[in-house]
């Protein structure tokens, strides 16, 4: 096994976030596609870690899974409030102010 | 197995305690704040803006302590991946004070509004405590850190006004754009890290040095787009007017002056220690990113018809000149653009934010965020009205008012680099001066010359908690234009540049 071949599933994995987030009008599509952002970093970070022999990509991963789920919570509590006012997750709907 | 590990002699790594009482303190309070929000009773719920204010306050004292004793055991605690020098102390005491104004103009809306106040609270101070550590970050791993924890909490005040659909889309927008830029950012990390073998930015710094790969290139292209998101830097800008004129406005202040300030010290800490080395990569984006940034955010703010989405505009625009020194980084003018940014942040907060005091203090009565509504402000409410010209005279960079003397700064570090294209910069930059002075002036001749829109003249008293913060800011904006040598000195410590440790 190589390093880049984690590398490359780092990028794609990246890719495929990126343009979740770009392209999709549901949240809950677009937080799973930010989850998937930051698991393509973790792979990236894991990879590097075995590559350089040292710790800090490990733990650098650890505080990355860490602060994706607080993120995910806020996000979560956000989507279900707007869920509540509107009825609806769509986010292209969410254009009440403009200019 | 666990016999011989326990067998093993540990020795405590010593800790130097009061290096990071600050952040203690914060942490002690955050908590404290929590528990007794739990256990009060409703009706004394005002109380809870009290004790959070002496905590911030409290937090400053051994700010002050440090800065007065000295010292150089502290300058590298944790291995240097988390320094407590000069830079950090100016940036940690400005961004507790800053806490402190905001929670001086939240009170009443808070009570006013009928939100929930004790958990307000403790995510401002939360994000204070994210802010505080972020200048004294010096790695990778804590500045992330930091900057999730200020931004978390800052998502959630944004979206504090839960029934209201506008507070909704405010913080929705802040939340996306905010985590997507965050994930944007940690690639960039991962390949810095990767291609470097560290995360500490001083030896980054030194791994970076000599030909770049296209990697590294990479790393540093995400790194500082993930920073553009979080100082709402043109084109990463869209967010800001929408989530600053949706939120309630005591967080708007907040957002628009710390969480940008905090956005602004990760990005020099960063390009000043770790990627001075790619700045064939990193200064070509940042002039282009400052130079639309005040253009585009002054063209935009001169057609606003609501004062607080002009300021937003406007503190897009105030970002492109807070940016422009950093576009000259790598040059010799280093130490120059340092100064300038620290400079310009700490005078922009006293400035900012007192603008958004006035307005908080006026709509309560007049309840409209339009420019319009401030007609004839002078004639029943004169107190307000100079107070206003004030700020937003020192907005628009007049002497002797506060912004004058960054304003001058940022150009005297882009005047010492001496290349075609910072010159080229300050050009631009002097032209956008005068487009902003047009919209800031807009709002004075409103206040000044027209007659009150709907004739009712009833005197506005705001309450004691809005005059204090507007003493604060206003004291802060005029002592320091009229006595720049003051903020001048403060960042003339050599330590400041020095005990960054290049």
């Amino acid at each position: 096994m190589y390093a880049v071949n984690f590398l490359i599933l780092g990028a794609l994995l990246f890719s495929l976030g990126v343009f979740g987030v770009i392209a999709r009008r549901n949240a809950v599509m677009v937080l799973m596609s930010i989850e998937l952002i930051l698991n393509a970093v973790n792979v990236n970070l894991i990879a590097f870690a075995m590559m350089n022999n040292s710790a800090e990509g490990h733990v650098f991963a650890l505080y990355v899974i860490a602060v994706a789920a607080a993120e995910v919570g806020v996000g979560l509590a956000m989507v279900l409030m707007i869920y509540r006012n509107r009825r609806s997750i769509a986010l292209d709907e969410l254009s009440a102010m403009k200019g | 197995m666990i016999a011989s590990l326990l067998a093993q002699a540990w020795t405590a790594p010593t800790i130097d305690w009061h290096a990071i009482a600050p952040e203690l303190v914060l942490v002690v309070g955050i908590n404290l704040v929590l528990l007794v929000d739990l256990w009060l009773d409703e009706a004394k719920k005002w109380a809870m803006a009290t004790i959070t204010g002496l905590v911030l306050l409290g937090a400053v004292v051994p700010v002050v302590t440090l800065a007065v004793l000295g010292g150089d055991v502290r300058d590298a605690i944790f291995d240097g991946r988390y320094v407590i020098d000069e830079y950090a102390l100016i940036l940690k005491a400005l961004f507790l004070l800053v806490g402190y104004v905001v929670v001086l103009l939240s009170q009443n809306e808070l009570e006013e509004g009928g939100y929930y106040q004790g958990e307000f609270y403790v995510l401002l101070l939360v994000s204070v405590l994210g802010m505080v550590m972020m200048s004294s970050s010096r790695d990778l791993m804590s500045i992330f850190v930091a900057l999730e924890l200020l931004s978390i909490p800052a998502y959630m005040m944004a979206a504090w006004r839960k029934r209201d659909p506008r507070s909704n889309e405010a913080g929705a927008k802040y939340y996306l754009l905010g985590v997507f830029a965050s994930a944007v950012l940690l690639y960039g990390m991962s390949f810095l890290y990767g291609t470097t073998g560290t995360t500490k930015l001083t030896d980054i710094g030194v791994a970076l040095s000599g030909e770049l790969s296209a990697m590294q290139i990479l790393a540093v292209v995400f790194v500082l787009a993930g920073f553009a998101f979080k100082i709402s830097a043109v084109p990463f800008h869209t967010w800001a007017p929408d989530t600053y004129e949706g939120a309630p406005t005591p967080v708007t202040a907040f957002l628009s002056v710390a969480s940008k300030a905090a956005g602004f010290v990760a990005l020099l800490t960063v390009l000043y220690l770790g990627l001075y080395g790619a700045d064939e990569v990193h200064s070509p984006m940042i002039w282009a990113m400052a130079a639309l940034t005040m253009t585009v955010g002054n063209v935009v703010a001169l057609r606003q018809t609501n004062i607080v989405r002009m300021l937003a505009y406007s503190s897009v625009s105030q970002g492109g000149f807070i940016l422009m020194p950093l576009a000259v980084m790598s040059t010799t003018a280093a130490e120059s653009a340092l100064r300038a940014v620290v400079i310009y942040l700490l005078i922009y907060a006293f400035s900012n934010l007192g603008a958004f005091a006035v307005i908080i203090a006026v709509s309560r009565s007049t309840r409209s965020g339009e420019i319009s509504s401030f007609g004839g402000l002078m004639s029943y409410a004169p107190g307000l009205g100079v107070l206003m010209t004030i700020f937003l005279a020192s907005l628009a960079g007049i002497p002797p008012l506060g912004i004058w003397i960054a304003k001058l700064q940022a150009f005297r570090a882009l005047i010492d680099a001496g290349s075609t294209s910072a010159y080229v910069l300050a050009i631009i930059a002097a032209v956008n001066t005068v487009i902003a002075a047009g919209y800031y002036m807009r709002v004075l001749r409103q206040i000044w010359m027209s007659p009150v829109p709907d004739g009712d003249t009833t005197p506005i008293r705001p309450p004691s908690s809005v005059w204090l913060a507007l003493g604060i800011t206003a004291g802060g904006t005029v002592v320091l234009g009229i006595l720049p040598s003051l903020v001048l000195r403060f960042a003339d410590l050599p330590d400041l540049t020095g005990a960054l440790g290049r």
